[in-house]
C-alpha cells in the first residue's frame, strides 16, 4: 500500500510471471542444469571411444545450448525478478532481505556458471589433445554451478510455500531448510536431467543423418540417460507430492476447502503420470529399435517434458495460496499481521497514494476502486485473465446480482474459496467495493496500473463517477 | 528541497536490512563500477563495430577490424548482464521502496528491458555467425549489426531514468510511464554523460587490446597497422573524453538541487582533474605516435579508473543525501505503523475485539454464518437454493445434508457446482440440524435477512 499499483489490466499480473517464469524453467532446466553434464559426459565419452563424432555432437548441442541460455535464458531469470517486484513488491523486497546472502550467494555462482560457460563454449576448438581432459573437467566444473543456481533458488522458493519454523525464528537458516526444500530438489534434479536428454534427442535428430549408423547409437545412449534418470524421478516426484499437502493442510487456519486442491490435484497427477508414460514409452523405443524412429515421434517427450514442467510451476504457484509467503504475508502483499488493524481502520487510510482516505457518499466508487486495486488485482483483471466480472457472471448469472448477496461472499469468501486471501479492509470500504463491482458491471472501464500516463499512482480518473452515471 | 509534509512518504518493509547500510554502500559503488565497465565495452564496442564495418565497405581492412571488435563483445555482453545483478540486488535492499516506486511508474518499459535485451544479444550472434554468409550482401550484415547497437543504446536509458526516479519522491505524484520519467531535466544530460563516458572507456580499451593481443597470422593490414589503430582509437577516446568536459557540467547544472553539496562538488572536482591528465597524456600519445610506450596505457586506464570511480562516489553521495531526509521521514512513519498493528494485535489477543454479532451464537450457527451463508439464505436464492427448499429436499434428513456437502453432487441445471465442504464431524452435524431448525421455526428469534 506505500507503492503505486503496477497493473496489468487485460493479461493478468499472475500470468505475466508465470509466463516469464515458465520459459526460464523450461530453458534452465533442459538447457543448463540437466544438459551440461549430458553434454560433458557426451565429450568424455567421445575421448574415450576416440569416436570424432561424439565430440561434434555434443558441441552442437552445446551451440544451441549456449546461444538460448546467454540470451533468454539469463534474460527470463533476471526478468522474473523485475516481473515479481513489478507485481509483489512487497514480498520480493520481504524475501531478499531474509534472504540476502543466499541471493548473494547465488548472484556469485551464477557469475561463475556464466564465465565457465563462456570458456567451456568458445575454448572448445582450442583445447584439443592434450588439453581435452582439463576441457572435460571444465564442463563438470559448470554442470556443479548450474546446479547450484538451482539448488539455491529451490531454497527460495520451498520457503514461499512453506516457511517453517520461520515465523517465529526469523533467521536465513530456518527459512532455508523450510521443510519443502529436500523434496522440491530431489524431485527438480532427475527432472532436469530427464528433460534435457528430451531435448538433446530431438536435436540429435537434426544433427545427424538417418542413413548414418551414428545416429542410432546416439540415440540409444541419450534414451538411457534419460531412463536412468526416470526412477529417481518417480521417487523424488511422489515424496514431493506427501510434503506439498501436509505442509498446506497445516498451514490453513481453516481446515475447509481442501477438496476442492484435491480435485485439482487428481487432474494433474492423472495428467501427469499418463504424460510420464508416454514419454517412457517413447524413450523405450529410442533405446531399443532407435532406426525405427521417426523424427515427429521426438516432439512427444518433448513436448511432455515442457508442459509438465509448465504445470508443476503452476500447481507449485497455486497451492501456495493465499499467501505468497506462507503464513506470513497474502497474495495482496498485506501482511497476515497487519489485518487486525486494517479489518477496523480500513486500507484506504494506509494507502498513500489512494485518493479516498475514507468512503463517503461522493467517492464510494472511486473508493471502492482503489480497494479493488489494492485487495484483488494481484489475482483479477476487470475483464481480462480471471477477470472478476465473469467470475462474478458465473455465480449470479446475469439476473441474480444482488447487493447484499455478493456482499456476503466477498466477506466469506476466504472460507468458502480458501486460496484466497480474506478481504482486509473495513465493512464500509467492502459496501464500496460491492458498489465498484457493480459499476463496472455497467459500465466495464479497464483500471489502468500506475505505469500508464493516466494512471500514474493510483489516482484514477476523475470523471468515472460521471461515466458510470451517464 | 520542497518541505516533507507535501511529499509521498511511504512506510518501508518492516524487516531489518540485513547488512550494515554502510557496508553496501561501498559495496555498491564498486558492483556497479565492475558493471558498468562491461556495458561500456558492450555498448561502444557495438558503436565501433557498426561504423567500422561501414568504413569497410571501402577500406577491407576496417572490416576486418570490426570483425575482432564484434568477437569481444559475446563475452563482455554476457558479463555486463551477469555483474549487473549484483549491484541490482544491493539496490533493492538498500532503495527497496524508493527503487519499487521507481518500477512500477515506468513498469512497462522496465519490463521491457528482458526481451530487448534477448533479441539485442541474439542480433549480435546472428551478426557474428553470419559475418562470411552475408559477405555479399553487406547492407544487411550492417544492418543487424546496427539493430543490435540500437537496442543496446535503448536499454541505458531504462534503467537511468528509473535511478533518477527513484531519488525524487516529488515527482512520484506527477509520472506516469517512462516517457514521463525522461522528462525530468537531468536524465538527457546523464544519458550523454554516459553513452561519451562508453566511448571513451571502449576506445581506451580498444587501443591497449590491439596493442597487447597477438594476430599472428593476419596483421590486419599494412594501411592499418597497428599503430595506427592505436592511435585511432586513442582519437576517439580523447574526443569523447574532451566532449564530456561539456556534458558534465551540463549534467551539473540539470540536477535537481536536492542533493547538491561541497562534498559531491569536492569529489567531482578530483574526478576532473584525473580526467584531465588523461586528456594530456592522450594528447601526447597522439601527437607523436612513435614513442608510445605500454607504461603510458597503463597510466591512463589507471587514471581513467581513478576518475570514474570518483564520479560514482559523488553520485552516490548525491543520492544518498538527496533522500536522506525523505528516508528519515519514513523510518517515523513505519515506526508509527508498526506500532498501531502491534496494538491492534494485542487487542484480539487479549479478546477484546467482540467476534461480529456478539459471541452467543451455537456451533451450527457459526459455521453457518462463516460458510454456508455466503451461498445459501432462509428463502431466496443466492448461490445456492434457499433453505426452504433444501428443508423439503431433506425432511429431518441430518446424514443426507451431511453426506451431499461432504460430496455434492451436479443437479441443478441453472446452479453453479457447489464446492466440497469439509468440517469436523459435530460441525458437519450442528450446522446440517442448524438449518432444518432454522427453516421450521425454531430458530425464529435468531433468523436475520432474507425476507
Ligand atoms: C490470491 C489470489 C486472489 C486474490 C487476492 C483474490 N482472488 Fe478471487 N479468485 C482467485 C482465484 C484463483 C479464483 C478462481 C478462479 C478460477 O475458478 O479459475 C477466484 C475466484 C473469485 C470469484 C469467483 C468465486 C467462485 O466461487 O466461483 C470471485 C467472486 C472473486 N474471486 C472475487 C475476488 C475479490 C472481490 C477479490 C478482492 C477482494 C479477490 N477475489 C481476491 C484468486 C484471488
Ligand atoms: C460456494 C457457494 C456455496 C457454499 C459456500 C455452500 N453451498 Fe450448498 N449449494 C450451492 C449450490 C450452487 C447448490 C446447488 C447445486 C446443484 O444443485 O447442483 C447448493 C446446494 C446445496 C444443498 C442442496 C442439495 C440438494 O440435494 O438439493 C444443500 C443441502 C447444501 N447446498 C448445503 C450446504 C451447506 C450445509 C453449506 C455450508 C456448510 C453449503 N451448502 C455451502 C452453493 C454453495
Amino acid at each position: 500500500m506505500d507503492l503505486p499499483v503496477f497493473h496489468l489490466d487485460f493479461l493478468g499480473n499472475r500470468f505475466l510471471i508465470a509466463m516469464i517464469a515458465v520459459l526460464h524453467v523450461i530453458i534452465n532446466h533442459a538447457m543448463a542444469v540437466g544438459a551440461i553434464p549430458l553434454i560433458a559426459l557426451m565429450e568424455w565419452w567421445g575421448k574415450k571411444t576416440g569416436e570424432r563424432r561424439w565430440d561434434d555432437l555434443a558441441y552442437q548441442i552445446l551451440t544451441v545450448c549456449f546461444v538460448i541460455t546467454t540470451t533468454f535464458g539469463a534474460l527470463t531469470g533476471v526478468g522474473i525478478w523485475f516481473s515479481t517486484s513489478l507485481v509483489n513488491p512487497y514480498a520480493i523486497g520481504s524475501m531478499i532481505r531474509v534472504f540476502f546472502w543466499a541471493w548473494f550467494a547465488e548472484w556469485i555462482i551464477f557469475v561463475s556458471e556464466v564465465v565457465l560457460i563462456l570458456l567451456y563454449y568458445l575454448l572448445w576448438k582450442r583445447w584439443q589433445g592434450e588439453w581435452k581432459r582439463y576441457h572435460i573437467a571444465l564442463g563438470g566444473v559448470l554442470a556443479l554451478t548450474s546446479w547450484l543456481t538451482m539448488a539455491i533458488i529451490v531454497a527460495i522458493l520451498g520457503y514461499m510455500m512453506d516457511v517453517g519454523n520461520w515465523t517465529h525464528e526469523k533467521s536465513i537458516a530456518t527459512a532455508i531448510l523450510n521443510p519443502i526444500y529436500l523434496p522440491q530438489l530431489a524431485f527438480r534434479t532427475p527432472l532436469a536431467m530427464m528433460t534435457a536428454g528430451f531435448f538433446s534427442l530431438f536435436l540429435t535428430y537434426f544433427f545427424t543423418r538417418k542413413e548414418d549408423p551414428f545416429q542410432s547409437a546416439a540415440a540409444r545412449w541419450i534414451s538411457l540417460w534419460s531412463l536412468g534418470w526416470a526412477p529417481l524421478c518417480l521417487a523424488g516426484g511422489i515424496w514431493y507430492w506427501k510434503a506439498v499437502p501436509d505442509s498446506m493442510v497445516g498451514n490453513l487456519a481453516v481446515a475447509l476447502g481442501t477438496q476442492a486442491f484435491e480435485g485439482r490435484y487428481n487432474v494433474i497427477l492423472d495428467i501427469l503420470l499418463v504424460s510420464f508414460l508416454l514419454a517412457l514409452v517413447t524413450l523405450l523405443w529410442s533405446a531399443v529399435k532407435p532406426s525405427r524412429m521417426p523424427r515427429f515421434v521426438l516432439i512427444i517427450p518433448f513436448a511432455v517434458a515442457i508442459v509438465s514442467l509448465g504445470y508443476f510451476e503452476r500447481v507449485r504457484e497455486f497451492i501456495r495460496k493465499p499467501y505468497v509467503i506462507s503464513g506470513y504475508m497474502y497474495a495482496n502483499g498485506i501482511r497476515v499481521d497487519d489485518y487486525p488493524l486494517l479489518n477496523q481502520n480500513g486500507v484506504l487510510p494506509y494507502a498513500l497514494y489512494a485518493d479516498a482516505k475514507e468512503v463517503t457518499e461522493e467517492n464510494h466508487l472511486q473508493a471502492g476502486k482503489e480497494v479493488f486495486l489494492i485487495a484483488c488485482t494481484r489475482c483479477h483483471t476487470t475483464n481480462g485473465v480471471n477477470g472478476i466480472l465473469a467470475r462474478l457472471e458465473t455465480m449470479y448469472g446475469s439476473d441474480r446480482w444482488d447487493r447484499d448477496t455478493v456482499l456476503m461472499y466477498l466477506k466469506g469468501m476466504h472460507n468458502v474459496r480458501p486460496y484466497m486471501p480474506p478481504f482486509p479492509g473495513n465493512n464500509a470500504e467492502l459496501g464500496a467495493l460491492v458498489d465498484y463491482l457493480f459499476s463496472l458491471r455497467a459500465y466495464p472501464a479497464p483500471i489502468k496500473g500506475a505505469q500508464t500516463a493516466d494512471g500514474s499512482s493510483i489516482r484514477a480518473e476523475k470523471t468515472y463517477d460521471d461515466n458510470t452515471r451517464g | 528541497m520542497e518541505s516533507l509534509s507535501t511529499l509521498p512518504i511511504p512506510k518501508d518493509i518492516p524487516l531489518p536490512l540485513p547488512v550494515e547500510s554502510y557496508n553496501l554502500q561501498i559495496s555498491i559503488i564498486f558492483l556497479f563500477l565492475l558493471h558498468i565497465l562491461f556495458v561500456n565495452l558492450m555498448v561502444g564496442g557495438s558503436l565501433f563495430v557498426v561504423v567500422l564495418e561501414w568504413m569497410g565497405i571501402q577500406k577491407p581492412a576496417y572490416d576486418r577490424l570490426a570483425r575482432r571488435i564484434a568477437e569481444t563483445i559475446t563475452v563482455n555482453k554476457s558479463l555486463a548482464v551477469v555483474l549487473g545483478v549484483g549491484p541490482l540486488l544491493v539496490i533493492n535492499v538498500l532503495y527497496t521502496i524508493h527503487f519499487y516506486t521507481a518500477n512500477a511508474l515506468t513498469g512497462v518499459a522496465w519490463l521491457m528491458v528482458v526481451p530487448v535485451v534477448a533479441i539485442a544479444f541474439l542480433l549480435g550472434y546472428a551478426h557474428k555467425y553470419t559475418w562470411d554468409r552475408l559477405a555479399h550482401q553487406k547492407g544487411l550484415h550492417i544492418a543487424i549489426g546496427a539493430g543490435a547497437a540500437l537496442l543496446f543504446l535503448i536499454v541505458p536509458l531504462i534503467f537511468l531514468a528509473n535511478i533518477n526516479l527513484m531519488l525524487f519522491p516529488s515527482r512520484w505524484t506527477q509520472v506516469g510511464g517512462w516517457v514521463s520519467a525522461l522528462a525530468i531535466p537531468n536524465v538527457i544530460p546523464r544519458y550523454l554523460h554516459f553513452l561519451l563516458g562508453s566511448v571513451a572507456v571502449a576506445g581506451l580499451f580498444f587501443a591497449g587490446y590491439f596493442t597487447v593481443r597477438e594476430f599472428p597470422e593476419d596483421q590486419i593490414d599494412q594501411l592499418l597497422d597497428r599503430p595506427k589503430v592505436r592511435q585511432m582509437f586513442y582519437s576517439i577516446a580523447l574526443a569523447a573524453t574532451a566532449a564530456n568536459f561539456l556534458a558534465g557540467p551540463l549534467l551539473l547544472f540539470t540536477l535537481p538541487a536536492e542533493g547538491l553539496s561541497w562534498k559531491l562538488a569536492g569529489i567531482i572536482s578530483c574526478g576532473v582533474v584525473l580526467a584531465f591528465i588523461v586528456i594530456l597524456i592522450l594528447w601526447k600519445e597522439i601527437i607523436v605516435p612513435q614513442q608510445t610506450s605500454a607504461t603510458r596505457f597503463y597510466w591512463m586506464a589507471a587514471l581513467l579508473t581513478g576518475t570514474v570511480v570518483l564520479m560514482a562516489t559523488g553520485r552516490h553521495v548525491y543520492r544518498e543525501s538527496a533522500i536522506s531526509q525523505h528516508r528519515l521521514a519514513m523510518a517515523g512513519e513505519t515506526l508509527a505503523y508498526t506500532s498501531m498493528v502491534g496494538i491492534a494485535n494485542w487487542r484480539i489477543s487479549q479478546g477484546l475485539e467482540m467476534e461480529e454479532g456478539g459471541g452467543a451464537r451455537s456451533p451450527g450457527e457459526k459455521v453457518f454464518d462463516n460458510v454456508c451463508a455466503v451461498c445459501h439464505a432462509l428463502d431466496k436464492r443466492l448461490v445456492g437454493p434457499p433453505l426452504t427448499e433444501i428443508a423439503q429436499t431433506y425432511p429431518n434428513d441430518v446424514a443426507g445434508i451431511i453426506k451431499w456437502v461432504k460430496n455434492p453432487g451436479r443437479k441443478r441445471a441453472d446452479y453453479p457446482q457447489m464446492p466440497a465442504i469439509t468440517l469436523t464431524e459435530s460441525q458437519h452435524q450442528a450446522v446440517a440440524q442448524y438449518i432444518l431448525d432454522l427453516v421450521s421455526g425454531k430458530g425464529q428469534e435468531e433468523e436475520k435477512e432474507g425476507e
